[in-house]
This record gives C-alpha cells, sequence and structure tokens, in this order.
C-alpha cells in the first residue's frame, strides 16, 4: 500500500499488464526513456523501456494514422496494444482507423473479429492553445463499438486502464493534463494521489463512484471537473446547500442507475463537465433522465460546460471558458431558487 | 559561400534579421524562466538561416505557412516583433489577439497564415494555398514549413503529391534538425536524405546546408522562380540543429553532447557575422545594428507587458 498519483498508477498499471501478459506492448511517440527519450509526453511510460525493451514500448514516427492503425490490426490477431497520444487533439488525425476500423470491426465481421485495444488520450485545457486543449470524450461517447473512460484519481486510474486492457473491445482512456500529479506543475493543477493495494485490481465499466454523499443537489462532473465540483461541494455545504457528487469514471458504459437512484433522493441535477456545453456527453445523461427519470426532478437540469468556442490561449480567456468553482457554486445557487 | 545575387546590403539587411529571431527567442527563453510567461514554447534559435534564407526578398502577398515554431518564421515573413511579444503574452493586442499563442503566431496581412500545431497539418493547407493563388492566376507563391518529424505522417504524402499533380506554386521547406521531440530522425526513416522523398512525387528535391542563409536563399530563389512560373512545387530540405530543447521542459538528455558541440560550432549566425566581416562591414557598425535590435526587443517585451488583457468575454468573438 502507498500513497500513488496518477501518472505513477498508470505507470504501474501498464507494466503489471505487460509482465502478466506477453501480447500487451504500447506504441506511440516518444515514449520510451531508453537512450534520453521522453518515457511518454507526460511520463507515464518512464523507466518501461529499460524493462520491456524497445520491442515492446515502441517508439513510432510521427504517424497517426499508423499508430493506431497498427494498434488496430495487431488487436486483430491476438496483440493488445496500449497506444499513446501526448495531446489529445490528435486523435482527429486518426478518426478513420478508431471509428471506421476499430469500432466496426466486431460488428462488420459478425463477431468474429475484436479489437482489444487501448488509446490513452490526455485532454483538458492548459494554457498551449486551441489545438492542444481539447475536451473529446464526446467525439467518442456517440461511436458504438468503442468504450470510454475517464478516471479521475489514481485507484481508478489504474484499476480502469487494467481493465482497459484485459477489455476485448476498443478502449479510449481520457486522462486529464492538470490531474497527472508529480513534478510537473501547470497553474491549477491537482494531484489526486490514492492508496493504492499492492493486490491485482479492476475496476468494472459502468459503475459509477459516489464521491459526496447529499440531499439536496446531485452533481455529475468527470475528470478535473469532478475536483473542482467537490470544491464547490464545500462552499455550498456551509450555505446549507448539500450535494451529493457522482463520478461516472466510465462514459460509454454509463452508469446511468445511480444518478437515477441520487436524483430520487435530491430531486435536483447539475452535469458539469470541461467538454463543451453543446452535445457533450452531459447532453446524452440530461435526455435518458428527460425520458425515464423525469419524475424525479424538481427543477430543470442545470448543465455547467466549457463555452461553445475552441479553448482560448490566453489564460483570461481560458479561464473564463473552462468552468471554475464559483461558477458551479453560483449554478447550484441558482438550482437551489428554482 | 559567395552569392553574386545578394548584395552586400541585403546580406546585411539578411543578417539584422536573423539577429533580431536570435535575440527574440533567447528573451522569450527568460521570460519563460522568469514565469512571466504563460503556457510552453518551441524555440527556433539555431535555425534562423532557413527561416531568413527562404523568406528574404518574398512579397507581402507570398504566403507562407509555419508550425509549432514558428517565431522565426513569422518575423522574417514581416509579422511585427510588438504584435509577436504581445501574442506570447495572451494580450488583446497580439497578432491574434491573445487566442492563438505561441504555436498559432501569424500574420495573414503580411502572408504569415497562422502558425499551425497539428504536425503536418500545414502541408495540405499549403497545397490548397497553392491551388487558390493558381486559379485566381497570380504570381504569388506559397512557402511551406515542417520539420522532419512532420515528414512521416499521411498529410504529408497527401500535401505533396497534391502540389506535384496540379503543378502549384508551393516551396516545401523541410527543417531537418535531426529530431522530432526525442526522437532521431534516423530511427523512423530508412531515407536519410527526406529531400530525395520529392522523385517519389515526381518532382525536384535538394538537400542543403541549412545553417548556411546564402547557400539556402540561393536554393530558395530559384524554387521561388520556379514556382511563380508555373513549373511546380520544390522539396527542399534544410540541415539544421535547434539549440534549445524541444519545449520548454526538455533538457535534450536524447542528444549527444559531441554531435551538439558540432552542430554549435556551425552556429549561423556567428559564422555570417564572420562573413560580413570578411566583406568589409565594419564591427563597428555590426554591434550598432545588433544594439538597436537589442533595444527594440526590450521595447516590445515593456510594450507587451503594459498592454491590456484581452477581456474574458472576448473568448467568445470570432467563432463564426
Ligand atoms: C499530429 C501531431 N502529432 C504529434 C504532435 C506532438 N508534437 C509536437 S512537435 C513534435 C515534434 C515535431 O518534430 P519535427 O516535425 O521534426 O519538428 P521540430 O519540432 O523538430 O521543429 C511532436 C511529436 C503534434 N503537435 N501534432
Ligand atoms: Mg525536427
Amino acid at each position: 500500500m502507498s500513497e500513488t498519483t496518477i501518472v505513477e498508477a498508470l505507470n504501474q498499471a501498464i507494466a503489471e499488464e505487460m509482465r502478466r501478459d506477453e501480447s500487451v506492448y504500447c506504441l506511440g511517440e516518444d515514449i520510451s526513456s531508453l537512450d534520453g527519450g521522453y518515457g511518454g509526453a507526460w511520463a507515464v511510460t518512464k523507466g518501461l523501456g529499460e524493462e520491456f525493451g524497445a520491442e515492446r514500448i515502441i517508439n513510432t514516427p510521427i504517424s497517426e494514422i499508423l499508430i493506431s492503425g497498427v494498434a488496430v490490426g495487431s488487436a486483430m490477431v491476438g496483440m493488445r496494444p496500449i497506444a499513446d497520444l501526448q495531446y489529445g487533439d490528435f486523435i482527429f488525425c486518426m478518426m478513420d482507423q478508431l471509428v471506421n476500423q476499430a469500432a466496426k470491426m466486431k460488428y462488420m465481421s459478425g463477431g468474429t473479429v475484436e479489437i482489444p485495444m487501448v488509446l490513452r488520450a490526455p485532454v483538458g485545457a492548459s494554457t498551449r492553445g486551441a489545438q492542444h486543449a481539447q475536451s473529446l470524450e464526446a467525439f467518442f461517447t456517440h461511436v458504438p463499438g468503442l468504450k470510454v473512460i475517464c478516471p479521475s484519481n489514481a485507484y481508478d486510474a489504474k484499476g480502469l486502464l487494467k481493465q482497459a486492457i484485459r477489455d476485448n473491445s476498443p478502449v479510449i482512456c481520457f486522462e486529464h493534463k492538470k490531474l497527472y500529479g508529480g513534478k510537473r506543475k501547470e497553474e491549477g493543477a491537482l494531484s489526486p494521489s490514492s492508496v493504492i493495494p499492492d493486490e491485482d485490481y479492476v475496476i468494472e465499466f459502468g459503475k459509477a463512484a459516489v464521491r459526496r454523499e447529499g440531499e439536496d443537489i446531485t452533481i455529475v462532473a468527470n475528470l478535473l471537473m469532478l475536483h473542482r465540483a467537490m470544491e464547490a461541494a464545500e462552499i455550498l455545504s456551509k450555505e446549507g446547500i448539500s450535494c451529493e457528487v457522482i463520478d461516472p469514471r466510465t462514459l460509454l458504459p454509463f452508469d446511468f442507475e445511480t444518478v437515477f437512484e441520487s436524483i430520487k433522493k435530491t430531486s435536483r441535477l447539475m452535469i458539469v463537465h470541461e467538454d463543451n456545453y453543446t452535445n457533450g456527453w452531459g447532453s446524452e445523461l440530461s435526455a435518458k433522465v428527460a425520458e425515464e427519470a423525469i419524475y424525479y426532478l424538481d427543477a430543470p437540469i442545470k448543465r455547467v460546460a466549457s463555452y461553445d468556442v475552441p479553448i482560448p490561449f490566453s489564460p483570461v480567456m481560458e479561464n473564463y471558458v473552462i468552468p471554475n468553482v464559483d461558477r458551479i457554486v453560483e449554478g447550484a445557487r441558482n438550482l437551489m431558487q428554482s | 559561400m559567395a552569392n553574386k545575387k545578394v548584395s552586400k546590403d541585403q546580406m546585411v539587411e539578411m543578417y539584422k534579421e536573423m539577429y533580431l529571431i536570435r535575440k527574440y527567442e533567447e528573451r522569450i527563453y527568460y521570460l519563460f524562466l522568469e514565469g512571466t510567461m504563460p503556457g510552453s514554447i518551441h524555440q527556433s534559435h539555431g535555425q534562423e538561416a532557413s527561416a531568413v534564407g527562404m523568406l528574404y526578398g518574398l512579397r507581402d502577398s507570398d504566403y507562407m505557412a509555419s508550425t509549432h515554431r514558428p517565431a522565426g518564421h513569422d518575423l522574417a515573413k514581416g509579422v511585427s516583433l510588438k504584435s509577436m511579444m504581445c501574442e506570447m503574452f495572451g494580450k488583446a493586442n497580439g497578432c491574434c489577439k491573445g487566442k492563438g499563442g505561441a504555436m498559432h503566431t501569424g500574420d495573414i496581412k503580411v502572408g504569415a497564415i497562422p502558425a499551425n500545431a497539428i504536425v503536418g497539418g500545414n502541408i495540405p493547407i499549403a497545397a490548397g494555398i497553392g491551388l487558390a493563388l493558381k486559379m485566381q492566376k497570380k504570381d504569388d507563391v506559397v512557402v511551406c514549413f515542417f520539420g522532419d518529424g512532420a515528414s512521416n505522417e499521411g498529410s504529408f504524402h497527401e500535401g505533396i503529391n497534391g502540389a506535384a499533380i496540379w503543378d502549384l506554386p508551393v516551396i516545401f521547406v523541410c527543417e531537418n534538425n535531426l529530431y522530432g521531440a526525442s526522437t532521431p530522425y534516423r530511427t523512423v526513416s530508412k531515407v536519410q536524405n527526406i529531400a530525395d522523398r520529392a522523385s517519389s512525387y515526381g518532382i525536384e528535391g535538394y538537400s542543403v546546408d541549412g545553417n548556411d542563409v546564402l547557400a539556402v536563399h540561393e536554393i530558395a530563389t530559384y524554387a521561388v522562380n520556379k514556382a511563380r512560373n508555373g513549373l511546380g512545387p520544390t522539396l527542399i530540405e534544410l540541415k539544421t540543429y535547434r539549440i534549445p530543447g524541444h519545449s520548454r521542459s526538455d533538457a535534450c538528455a536524447y542528444r549527444n553532447k559531441d554531435e551538439e558541440k558540432q552542430w554549435f560550432a556551425k552556429d549561423p549566425i556567428t559564422s555570417f557575422r564572420k562573413t560580413l566581416m570578411d566583406l568589409g562591414v565594419k564591427e563597428e557598425d555590426i554591434i550598432s545594428l545588433e544594439n538597436k535590435i537589442d533595444e527594440e526587443i526590450e521595447e516590445a517585451v515593456e510594450f507587451a507587458i503594459a498592454s491590456p488583457d484581452p477581456l474574458p468575454e472576448d473568448a467568445l468573438n470570432d467563432v463564426y
């Protein structure tokens, strides 16, 4: 048992799975730390080149079609690739391989071909400008055949990534740049470390976690926004507003039941995500509640999300676009009035 | 290497541009170290001969497409120093109103299209600009910069092939600085000279010493004239080396010290300065123009720091 950051937890998950299963390997740009390499843009694969060699920690050219295509092809015939992106935004360079190939292959083959691959992609704004900042969850929760996970702490990061590696479907793991922890000091970054058990564990997909129990409002939030929501809940509790905070942990599949159970009690729902407002994953959750659980609610659903713009560079504007604790607190107060 | 077509005065002008880029990048580096500048940086010092050699003498109406490492290209294309510096600070009067940042600087009024942070993303775009120029029957050209790493992207293949089949006025310039981030080019391609790839598109390719500004300018002049005359694209590979790390946090552990030493000894600025002096330019004159540029940079820094931030709500403009 030891206190572990998300970077360390992901690293452990990959290393342990690679030791357990010869077919697991990693590929991506600058992922090896051999010969002075980075060990990944966020140092997640640091030290793995040393342990597993260049055959299983494969540095690729800057070729996203190659990375994703090789992952699909090798997964088809018995390997379990873990592909790495430096910034999630570059995922658009892989779109055909992910959506037309990986996601559809099992179905098109009548269930005879499976693609047990994982793609890890860092999301979130960190004053790098619009092409290094986007939250991408909703693009992929729209795709049947993919699974989408989004760990917000180290314990989940390890358990969900291990499950993803063992899963026989393509899984996209969205990680938040400001949650990796460790030495990197970005403004507003957190280090949500966890005490991680020594023994092997996985976290089943489609099981949300209630991070804080409450009576008045249910807040559903993922990745960095989960932490911002927890902070907001603390402030609100001092005003007598009691929030129940739910971390969906996986977006596809999504644990609607846990949200329904919660709003049965609170009668109010707020959804917070860094992905932008229109057609974010909160839209689907809202629709689902409208279809199946509307009678539990005493007030309209409130969504707090990034405004519908590309992410601007200037910190002044970036901070405005991304939801912050104040906006969540404000949203909750309004929700209590309605 | 002496170049008959470039006069001594023109060489002095080229030197000034190179020196400006060097000092700009060095100043930015210190502003980052001090923690006064937000975000991250990918700097171009060491590669000044490529930017200036390629772009010197182009028209404002010619276009230039750059990468995540754009400062040298932008300054050499004529983007104003102050507007660049303001953008680095995310200020309202930056060249992208603070919305772009370090990886997207540019100013289309002087032909510098916003820099592209998707590796290889600018290559097909350059072909598109070239196509428009051809359709509009203009004799302007596009210079498209990218790195060795970008040459392995699908967009490289598709963009150059498109420009080739339609004889577009595009000069593709691969700045081969030996590394894509921490990855040595030799480990990600079996083709030693990226210029050799030109033959697979049926166009001309040239490998040139990218630290020799006159050599760069000579091949640039050839390729630009060719493009202006409707004779299609050229792929130019400039062998060069970046002095700083790939980005702010990179200590270059993957580079060997002997290699660094060898390349640092071929510094494009020190060698060109010497060329100028050999041609009879007085050192005191060089020093006085250097001092003037140093002052301009300080002025730009002060101007940027004193400039207003954008309003938060400005974030909502310019989407459509
Ligand atoms: C499509 C895409 N993939 C990966 C990256 C991350 N990245 C940014 S710069 C870079 C290295 C680029 O190398 P090169 O093309 O040689 O240009 P240099 O940095 O050496 O100027 C990488 C991998 C990116 N920005 N875009
Ligand atoms: Mg390079």
